[in-house]
């Protein structure tokens, strides 16, 4: 089993929402697809899917050309970020929903129904309208609609965007559990890097329409083939700047600090990309270099500080552990964990990791 | 405890008072007082407490009058609300063609009640009228200023032209709120146009289905000028509806009591109809 992308293009009038993207997702894997909104995560799906059909380009799935078959005729399921479900149905006739269509006797409903509906802790609240329950219920119903019918693929479009934080995680723990034993292909869109991360499997980083890599998540988030993709996958948004390199010695183009580096790579000028948890206001890593910045906002989120700062022209932002209080316009030693750079040649592309 | 005494409060809810006295209690308080009373001119009255009310339940000009009215406004309900929600279901979504559509559609709203009359009664004239002469011309002998079969058709597809759209726009706006992941939801089902509309379109419209209905239901029970323009009520009684009824017992008669009583049990009825219809809605809502 498998889905291909062949040179699949969407233009919509005279602007390109898609450019021709080739992508083949394999059996029994979970697919990221990582970008913010309007990155054309939700056009790649609905051609995936077969709700909208690709300019120029194939679908190829099994083996089989599927560009142009109509959704009903595909065995897909879709999980939207609005809780879509049938508002005058009862929780059990809308899991029941999709099987009732193609004629499943009501023995089987019933059973498979019961199933899904235990595994996604809905068993007491089969008989509810989703009117009545909450958005995280809403939201698991709409996801065991799609997991009833056993697809051969699974879209999930952002489905945990419009939860809150709680919700968001608890089912952000379970989502990849329930995929674990089935025989399908998985997509699941996200803006958040997080996600990603969290959900494991491989990503695709997508920008304006492009798809910019695709691997397995953590070789896309260690070694992202360019400085693009690294943007794309970092959040709080990645450091950059510009540097020269002679003999072993890295320095700032912006000032003066500079380290020993070990990389192999010609002298000459680079940029570093450096994700914002590899500044720190403690010394983390058995390479670090001191900067100075001046601290222009200081934020708690959850267990974690994140302190933007300046240093000359650069503007930055680190994440630290635990509570670090900083006041606005205060001077500050943070460091930088030399060994997790990221270099970058003129042409953005990664050279070399730490 | 000590309760502070503040008089200024009276400053601030005596104007209500007075508004709502002006506006609705005092008209209405004149009504009140000519429903149990004769009048003999000259501010000369005679009390006559429930005469008037048990005069008018029991007599048979209400009751086919009142039968009118419901049979009007129920037979303009049921065309116009299916009628309306078909229009607003294959009108445009996007393009150009959306405010063309609104535009057309607003039109007839936009027309005075008194011209729509004026309108359809030249429209519908048997020798000069388009409607009437082709009728006619085409073997239908159709005279609305003498059949009361013919007048009755003209004077509901006169309201139905005239309110039709109210339908279109409610249900219109309705239906655009519907996210489009519902569509696609139900395309992957692959469940068919009419379970599309039967059990997401439909739902999602409740609302404003039942405010489409409130409204058509008060305004169609109330209407007045039209048919007072077209058909004057005639031929005969046929269309007097309540209100033109109730106009010739108040102006045409000066039977001012019972007039008087009839308006106090029409008011009663559309707040009634209004009410229950209002807290079955609101049952509904707290119940889903």
């Amino acid at each position: 089993m498998s889905l291909e992308l062949k040179n699949v293009e969407k233009k919509v009038g005279i602007e390109t929402h898609i450019y021709p993207t080739t992508i083949k997702l394999e059996k029994n894997t979970i697919n990221v697809l990582l970008g913010s909104t309007l990155a054309g995560k939700t056009t790649l799906m609905q051609i995936m899917a077969g709700l909208d059909k690709p300019t120029n380009g194939e679908i190829w799935f099994n083996g089989e050309n599927v560009t142009g078959k109509q959704v009903q005729k595909r065995n897909v399921s879709m999980v939207y970020q609005q809780f879509i479900n049938y508002p005058s149905f009862t929780v059990f006739e809308n899991i029941a929903s999709p099987l009732k269509i193609t004629g499943v006797n009501s023995d089987e409903i019933k059973e498979r129904v019961g199933k899904v509906a235990e595994l996604l802790k809905l068993s007491a609240m089969l008989n509810k309208k989703p009117d009545e329950l909450s958005g995280g219920q809403q939201q698991r119903t709409a996801l065991a609609r799609a997991l009833v019918k056993d697809s051969d693929l699974i879209l999930l479009d952002e489905p945990l965007a419009n939860l809150d934080f709680k919700l968001r995680e608890e089912l952000r723990e379970e989502l990849p559990k329930l995929f674990e034993d089935r025989e399908c292909i998985v997509v699941y869109a996200t803006t958040e890097p997080s996600d990603a991360l969290m959900i494991g499997g491989n990503t695709a980083t997508i920008l304006e329409g492009k798809i910019i890599q695709y691997g397995k998540t953590l070789d896309v988030y260690n070694k992202p083939e360019n400085l693009t993709s690294a943007k794309v996958f970092s959040d709080p948004p990645m450091n950059i700047a510009e540097i020269s390199k002679s003999g072993d010695i890295c320095k700032l183009t912006d000032n003066n600090v500079q380290w020993k580096s070990n990389v192999k790579i010609k002298d000459g000028n680079y940029k570093i990309g450096i994700r914002p948890h590899n500044i720190t206001t403690y010394k983390e890593g058995n390479n670090t270099v001191e900067i100075n910045g001046k601290v222009l906002i200081s934020e708690l989120s959850g267990s974690e500080s994140l302190i933007h700062f300046t240093n000359g022209n650069l503007n930055w932002v680190s994440l630290s552990n635990g509570i670090q209080q900083k006041n606005i316009g205060e001077n500050t030693k943070l460091f930088m964990n030399v060994d997790e750079f990221l270099y970058f040649d003129e042409n953005n592309i990664l050279v070399n990791h730490g | 405890m000590n309760k502070t005494i503040n008089q200024k409060a009276w400053f601030f809810v005596v104007p209500v008072f007075v508004l709502v006295a002006f506006n609705a209690a005092i008209p209405l308080m004149t009504v009140v007082n000519y429903s149990f009373q004769e009048t003999f001119g000259n501010n000369v009255f005679a009390w006559e407490g429930t005469r008037w009310f048990k005069q008018i339940l029991l007599s048979e000009r209400f009751h086919d009058a009142l039968g009118r009215q419901i049979a009007f406004t129920f037979i303009i309900l049921l065309i116009q609300i299916p009628l309306g929600i078909g229009i607003a279901l294959t009108m445009p979504k996007k393009g150009w063609g959306v405010p063309v559509c609104l535009i057309l559609m607003s039109m007839p709203l936009l027309i005075p009640w008194n011209v729509v009359g004026a309108m359809w009664n030249i429209f519908a004239l048997p020798d000069i009228g388009f409607l009437g002469y082709s009728l006619n011309a085409i073997g239908f002998d159709f005279n609305f200023t003498q059949q009361p079969g013919d007048a009755w058709f003209t004077t509901i597809l006169m309201d139905v032209w005239h309110w039709t759209s109210l339908v279109v726009l409610l249900s219109y706006a309705g239906l655009n709120s519907i996210q489009p992941a519902y569509y696609q939801a139900a395309e992957i089902d692959g469940a068919s146009r009419w379970s599309t509309f039967r059990y997401i379109e439909l739902p999602k419209m409740k609302k404003v289905l039942t405010l489409a209905i409130l409204l058509r239901f008060m305004d169609s029970f109330m209407i007045y000028t039209e048919p007072f323009v077209l058909t004057g009520g005639g031929p005969g009684n046929a269309t007097a509806f309540l209100s033109i009824d109730l106009v010739k017992m108040a102006l045409g008669q000066f039977d001012l009591g019972p007039a008087a009583a009839m308006s106090l049990i029409y008011f009663f009825i559309v707040l009634l109809v209004c009410w229950v219809f209002y807290s079955l809605m609101m049952k509904n809502e707290v119940k889903s």
